[in-house]
């Protein structure tokens, strides 16, 4: 185990995360494509805690933010979802596509 | 090593029931398998001697996934996976954009001089992130409370069916018409 390392298996994380959130078109799917990016971001910020800077408490504090910004992007995501459920019966993204430029 | 080992294999498993998400014919399978992910990410966290942050991890993300597995099953047309399942855009554009960047990042990890270890992990990490939070990275905390409670009041709000205005516009006086009846003096 070293820096290097993890830093690969957040990037495999982060990039099938990627994957999903782009090819999948039901939101809830495109959301766990969200989350799956986050926990390599998770990976990536214990990895540089514990392999660079252990003494101070920088990298611990930004793995909390991730595992909450995880929480709110489920809470959101969810109440949107229901949102645009309630409002067209949609539930994936094509049926969504207002804002497409 | 017992550690390099178990880290292979952890690692091993937070890939491979990642990818699976995007593969299982169900949603609600997708789902425990990003919970096998997750609970993988936090293990890797436990071998940084990382205790509460990987613990709550692992907590936290099997609580999530659990819930998140009823709104799957309430939101999909096949919750138990008896047809295959293909909802998918745009397969080929999102895999090289996926390829593409797990290229740049991982060449970056592999290739960038990363700075020398600084310091000593302390005897009791948990308490280093407690005194942290409570002292150096307090903003931080101050940060996250209005926005965990912006997000209850926002999530209720757009999930709500409908709200008080809803029913009865500006005047809230008017005798009521719920399909339900109920409250107060109704």
């Amino acid at each position: 185990m070293s820096l290097e390392l993890l830093l690969v298996l957040a990037s495999a994380l982060f990039c099938i995360g990627i994957y999903g959130a782009l090819s999948q078109q039901s939101i809830v799917m495109v959301m766990m494509g969200l989350e799956l990016m986050l926990n390599g971001v998770l990976v990536a910020g214990a990895a540089f805690w514990a392999y660079v800077s252990p003494s101070r408490p920088d990298g611990q504090v930004l793995v909390l933010v991730v595992i909450t910004a995880m929480t709110v992007e489920m809470a959101m995501g969810f109440a949107v979802v229901t949102a645009i459920f309630r409002a067209r019966d949609a539930d994936l993204t094509d049926q969504a596509a207002d804002l497409s430029g | 090593m017992v550690v390099d080992a178990l880290f292979w294999l952890l690692a091993l498993t937070a890939v491979a029931s990642g990818f699976a998400v995007f593969r299982v014919s169900s949603m609600a399978r997708a789902t425990f398998a990003l919970a096998v992910s997750f609970v993988a990410v936090g293990a890797v966290m436990l071998l940084l001697d990382l205790d509460y942050l990987g613990l709550i991890t692992v907590l936290m993300m099997v609580m999530e996934m659990s819930i998140m597995a009823v709104f799957m099953i309430m939101y999909m047309m096949n919750p138990g996976g008896l047809m295959p399942m293909s909802m998918y855009h745009n397969k080929a554009g999102a895999m090289t954009v996926a390829v593409g960047s797990f290229v740049v990042l991982a060449a970056g990890a592999l290739l960038v001089p990363w700075p020398e270890r600084e310091g000593v992990a302390p005897a009791d990490i948990t308490l280093q992130l407690g005194e942290g939070i409570m002292g150096s990275k307090m903003l931080v905390m101050l940060t996250i409370s209005p926005v965990l409670f912006a997000t209850i009041v926002g999530s209720l709000v757009l999930a709500a069916p409908r709200g008080r205005y809803d029913r009865f516009g500006d005047d809230l006086d008017q005798p009521a018409s719920d399909p339900v009846p109920g409250g107060l003096g109704r």
